[in-house]
């Protein structure tokens, strides 16, 4: 028993894929999709993984549960029975005993029940697995679960073709909370829903949150939604974390010039601006074939000739803000505008009418 | 939300329509009963199986009764005298010309049919002794609703004794080789790697041989005196044999891709054994195509019985089987002067369309969202 409030440190994490071609299936090449990453979640609090797609943010979250078992690092989960386990080196066993404490929701609420199961079957599988309940007990903590992420429970007799994409998310949510977990890893859980549902979907994940002191992992790349519901926010690119900080300190106050790159992308909800941020020049590089020194060197605008001999390390520039940048002290960056600095005005257009 | 649910049924009467309650096989029957062709062709196959269950009570003679004086006699001529049904006694003379027996019904000798007679003795179900038979005539004489072949063996109870052959060794040994190509394909899906690699290079070199070279040769080495049950089950495993690579690899591709589901990984996440995924997950999702495949395997796996029959390597005489009763049928004057010899051909023909119709219309239902 540990009385420490970290939950999850994850050190170095890698998970390479093997690129095999040829007749013999030799391994050509790798892709690495995760490629070293460090960062920790303390208990109660919701740490935001972004970046784009194919950055690996999905894959860092399913490796650390071992869905995709990791090519190298560490994942201490401080288990509160166990106390910290290195999740990436637990047998059958201990695995066994570890996988309640750490569960995951899906992106697609489409393709994460299986449509051959009720609704019931598919919440109560996990406490089946792990030989939780049975019978009426079963039943009762299904129908209790539901009743925690709004599905009544009179619809456990009906498959999942009954539902909409919002309610279906739901009953992945409380599948997920069946074995009364420590840590979920959210895994693009509202990109598949309208943005309507999105809202009920983060309202849901916060009240869970809050009840059961419930760490996240969240997983994805609506910056809004993830400054909407993350404590902390790490930023992902090809593989590597380049910058984690405080949300607000990330958002407003970005320290690499991929944040903000990523920042001035958010499209402005303003008729009136008619400056159009700068984009990023060029593609993500693939991940088999990353370019030399600092990933983003090539899109990078503030580049100089050590980025490209040099990758720099993930460093602690004060106040927990981690950043992997060689100018990360000098370069003077902009991010989002907080809210109560922005002016309302009354546009001229509407003041005049149309000539 | 709980509150955008459809409205639950409160009475009885509607909780059966309540369409989130109906399991997903369910949905495929009702997607199924939708196309008429698939329909009706499961009809016929039920009236084919219903005929062969009751094949010897509908025969009215041993498959192998020889009557010299009805060698290719044709089809009887049924007529309606004194109240009942009748048939005639056959005049038999030789065309001197052709040297062909000649018949003609002695119209004047009816010849009445008797229904629920006593006949040979035969096994129904292979288990109850009887000698019951829906119908026959007086002992001395013959009824041949689709007439007899050289021998005078009536061509209506060697169909029917075929079908016990001909209908159930294409179903069992497309069975046999659904659950060969399942087992085989569902590890070759799930555990990946090695293993895949080794089964999928295995039923490559299984069919990189010609298929009916090595039926035949297959069907050669099999021993000749053994009893024709023996034989019947041999026959069986060479299809079942042959049969199962093309389903191993299609539940394969399947399994893969269920494997890689997120209800899979959720599944994962809570500490499910490979068994647990395997049962609950990749079989029943897998299934429906499973069916699928076999269904449509069967009419080809009763042509490889039939074509192994016909080429006299597969089921041999004194058995009976369609591909026997299509040998028999081989000939120019079989053809010419005997037509009621490729009865059968017909027959055949029905059963394997009707499979292929099923199987077309269980193909289009298995995916009841599309």
């Amino acid at each position: 028993m540990t009385t420490d409030d970290m939950l999850l440190e994850v050190r170095g994490l890698k998970k390479h894929f093997p690129i095999r071609s040829g007749l013999l299936r030799r391994v050509t090449g790798t892709v690495k999709a995760v490629d070293g990453i460090n960062f920790h979640i303390k208990k109660g609090e919701t740490l935001g993984l972004v970046g784009e797609s194919g950055c690996g943010k999905s894959t860092a979250g399913r490796a650390l549960l071992r869905l995709h078992e990791p090519t190298a690092g560490e994942v201490i989960f401080n288990d509160p029975e166990l106390g910290k386990v290195d999740v990436t080196k637990a047998d059958r066993d201990l695995l066994l005993k570890l996988r309640p404490n750490m569960q995951i929701i899906f992106q697609d609420p489409f393709t994460s029940l299986n449509p051959r199961l009720t609704v019931g079957q598919i919440v109560g599988e996990p406490l089946e697995i792990q030989k939780r309940a049975s019978g009426t007990e079963l039943k009762d903590r299904v129908a209790e679960l539901l009743k925690e992420v709004g599905i009544r429970p009179e619809n456990m007799s009906r498959y999942p073709h009954a539902f909409s994409g919002g309610q279906r998310q739901r009953i992945g949510i409380a599948r997920a909370l069946a074995l009364n977990p420590k840590l979920i890893v959210c895994d693009e859980p509202v990109s598949a829903l309208d943005v309507s549902i999105q809202a009920q979907v983060l309202n849901l994940l916060d009240e869970l949150q809050e009840k059961y002191g419930l760490s996240y992992l969240f997983v994805g790349h609506d910056l809004s939604v993830i400054e909407h519901i993350s404590d902390r926010v790490a930023v992902m690119y090809v593989g590597y974390i380049v910058e984690m900080a405080r949300t607000d300190k990330l958002y407003f106050s970005p320290k690499h010039p991929y944040t903000e790159a990523l920042l001035n992308a958010i499209p402005k909800a303003d008729p009136r601006l008619r400056h159009r941020p700068e984009r990023l020049q060029g593609d993500v590089p693939s991940p088999a074939n990353p370019p030399s020194g600092c990933y983003f060197h090539p899109r990078c605008k503030y580049a100089k000739d050590i980025c490209k001999a040099e990758r720099p390390p993930l460093v602690d520039i004060g106040d927990e803000h981690f950043v992997a940048c060689h100018f990360a002290q000098e370069l003077s960056l902009t991010g989002v505008q907080p809210l109560n600095e922005i002016k309302l005005e009354i546009p001229a257009h509407k003041k005049s009418t149309k000539a | 939300m709980a509150t955008d649910a459809t409205q639950l049924p409160t009475s009885k009467a509607a909780a059966t329509e309540d369409v989130g309650q109906i399991p997903q096989w369910q949905l495929m029957v009702r997607r199924f009963r939708r196309s008429k062709l698939s329909v009706s062709g499961l009809y016929v196959l039920i009236v084919l199986y219903v005929f062969m269950i009751f094949s010897d009570f509908l025969a009215p003679y041993d498959h192998n009764r020889l009557d010299s004086n009805y060698a290719w006699a044709p089809p009887s001529v049924i007529g309606f005298e004194n109240g009942q049904l009748v048939t005639y006694k056959l005049k038999q003379t030789l065309d001197q010309v052709r040297f062909e027996w000649f018949y003609e019904p002695d119209l004047s000798a009816p010849l009445p049919i008797q229904f629920f007679v006593q006949g040979y003795e035969y096994r129904f179900l292979g288990i109850i002794p009887s000698r019951l038979h829906l119908f026959g005539v007086e002992e001395g004489y013959q009824i041949n609703i689709i007439g007899a072949d050289k021998d005078g063996k009536d061509v209506f109870s060697r169909l029917m004794k075929g079908s016990q052959v001909s209908l159930t060794l294409g179903f069992i040994g497309v069975i046999v080789s659904v659950i060969i190509g399942s087992i085989v394909g569902t590890a070759s899906g799930y555990f990946a790697g090695a293993v895949d690699n080794f089964i999928q290079r295995l039923i490559e070199l299984l069919r990189s041989f010609p298929d009916v070279p090595l039926f035949l040769a297959l069907a050669a080495a099999l021993p000749m005196g053994v009893p024709v049950e023996v034989r019947f089950f041999l026959i069986t495993l060479i299809i079942a044999l042959i049969g199962w690579t093309g389903l191993a690899r299609e539940v394969r591709g399947k399994v893969m891709s269920y494997r890689a589901s997120d209800y899979t990984a959720a599944a994962v996440a809570a500490g499910a054994s490979h068994w647990h995924i395997i049962t609950r997950h990749l079989i029943p999702n897998s299934l429906s195509h499973i069916i699928v495949v076999g269904t449509l395997a069967i009419p080809g796996a009763i042509g490889s019985e039939t074509a192994l029959s016909y080429l006299g390597l597969g089921i041999l005489p004194p058995a009976v089987s369609w591909g026997v009763m299509l040998r028999d049928a081989q000939t120019i004057e079989a053809i010419t002067s005997y037509p009621w010899m490729l009865i059968p051909v017909g027959v055949l023909i029905i059963t394997v369309l009707s499979f292929y119709l099923l199987g077309d219309g269980v193909r289009d239902a298995v995916d009841p969202y599309a």
